[in-house]
């Protein structure tokens, strides 16, 4: 019957944790075994875990894996947070954690079908959706140019440095580096600003599509900056997340 | 506080409504301005959880959950299109 996925219930299911991998000091990959239909690049599961007196907080996490591959999800952990300190220092393989998902038809990206150059910009753990869009254009074997800009604090701070270089042939990619550079660093150093923007981003008429991911105040000032270089709004994705206030 | 945007509460929205709706269109009740829901601004440490106008602030949503149930209050959207 058409229709009878996307009206599918959003059920709770408990999934088992099959692995936690470190990525930096403060952010950590789960990978889930669930019951899982697949998901689109870009799009999130809600985590709800329950503490022994019964309290129970959710939270919402980008998926971090590409569709077609099993559930992970990258968590960053956040000092004064309720939930990704438990998640990134307690959880361990075999622990269980209640799901539901996958979440979103806005910030997606399928590869089948793409045509309009891609302009990624991920402010810290923002990158995380950003990465499955990056993993599901290689494994789907893409054509659409990339571009991925990425703000962090430092570069041990950047999630996913190995796998980035690794596209870094095919895909451009930029970081920009706010508080601490390595000896030597010849990138950007602070935040992206209206010109780093300008020298990275496709040109307006080239057609890209933009998806911005990060904390609020980096969203809106990359939104705003892309709309200053005359991208039209409906070209412009965005996904806000709280936290630790920035990059 | 910093608003989230409106893909913070898909799944909130999935489960009233049945269906993915960050992708849905809503209209603006007081200024007429147009938007995905995903585009909303929207404040989760409040009461319940709240979705403004990006261009008036008006407030388009409301939803409170308590005791299992969610209440939903949607009279500041004129027209809510799930694609």
């Amino acid at each position: 019957m058409a229709g009878t996925a996307l009206r599918r219930r959003l059920a709770w299911q408990v999934a088992t944790v099959a692995a936690v991998r470190t990525e930096t000091a403060t952010a950590s990959t789960i990978e889930l075994v669930a019951d899982w239909d697949g998901h689109r690049a870009g799009q999130h599961v809600d985590v709800r875990v329950t503490a022994e007196d019964g309290y129970s907080a959710e939270r919402s996490y980008s998926i971090a894996s590409a569709p077609g591959e099993s559930l992970a999800i990258t968590v960053q952990r956040l000092d004064d947070g309720e939930v990704s300190p438990y998640l990134t220092t307690e959880l361990r393989a075999g622990d269980q954690l209640e799901v539901r998902g996958p979440i979103g038809g806005y910030f997606v990206w399928d590869a089948a079908g793409a045509r309009s150059p891609l302009l990624l910009v991920a402010g810290g753990s923002g990158i995380v959706p950003l990465r499955a869009i990056l993993r599901h254009r290689e494994r789907a074997g893409s054509a659409v140019p990339a571009r991925l800009v990425y703000s962090a604090r430092s570069l041990p701070d950047v999630i996913y440095l190995d796998e980035l270089d690794r596209y870094a042939g095919d895909v451009s990619v930029t970081y920009a580096l706010t508080r601490h550079q390595p000896p030597g660093w010849t990138g950007h150093r602070g935040r992206v600003d209206g010109a780093l923007l300008a020298s990275l981003a496709w040109p307006a008429d080239d057609g890209a599509t933009a998806y911005v991911c990060g904390p609020t105040a980096f969203v809106e000032t990359i939104a705003d900056g892309l709309t200053k270089l005359g991208y039209p709004p409906q070209r412009v994705k965005t996904e806000r997340f709280g936290g630790p206030g920035g990059p | 506080m910093d608003a989230l945007d409106g893909n913070a509460i898909g799944g909130l929205l999935h489960e009233v409504f049945g269906t993915e709706m960050t992708a849905a269109t809503g209209t603006c009740a007081a200024c007429g301005a147009r938007a995905q829901v995903a585009e909303f601004a929207v404040y989760l440490r409040t009461p319940g959880t709240v979705a403004r106008c990006r261009r008036c602030s008006a407030v388009l949503m409301v939803i409170v959950t308590a005791h299992g149930m969610n209440c939903v209050d949607l009279r500041g959207l004129a027209e809510l299109v799930a694609t």
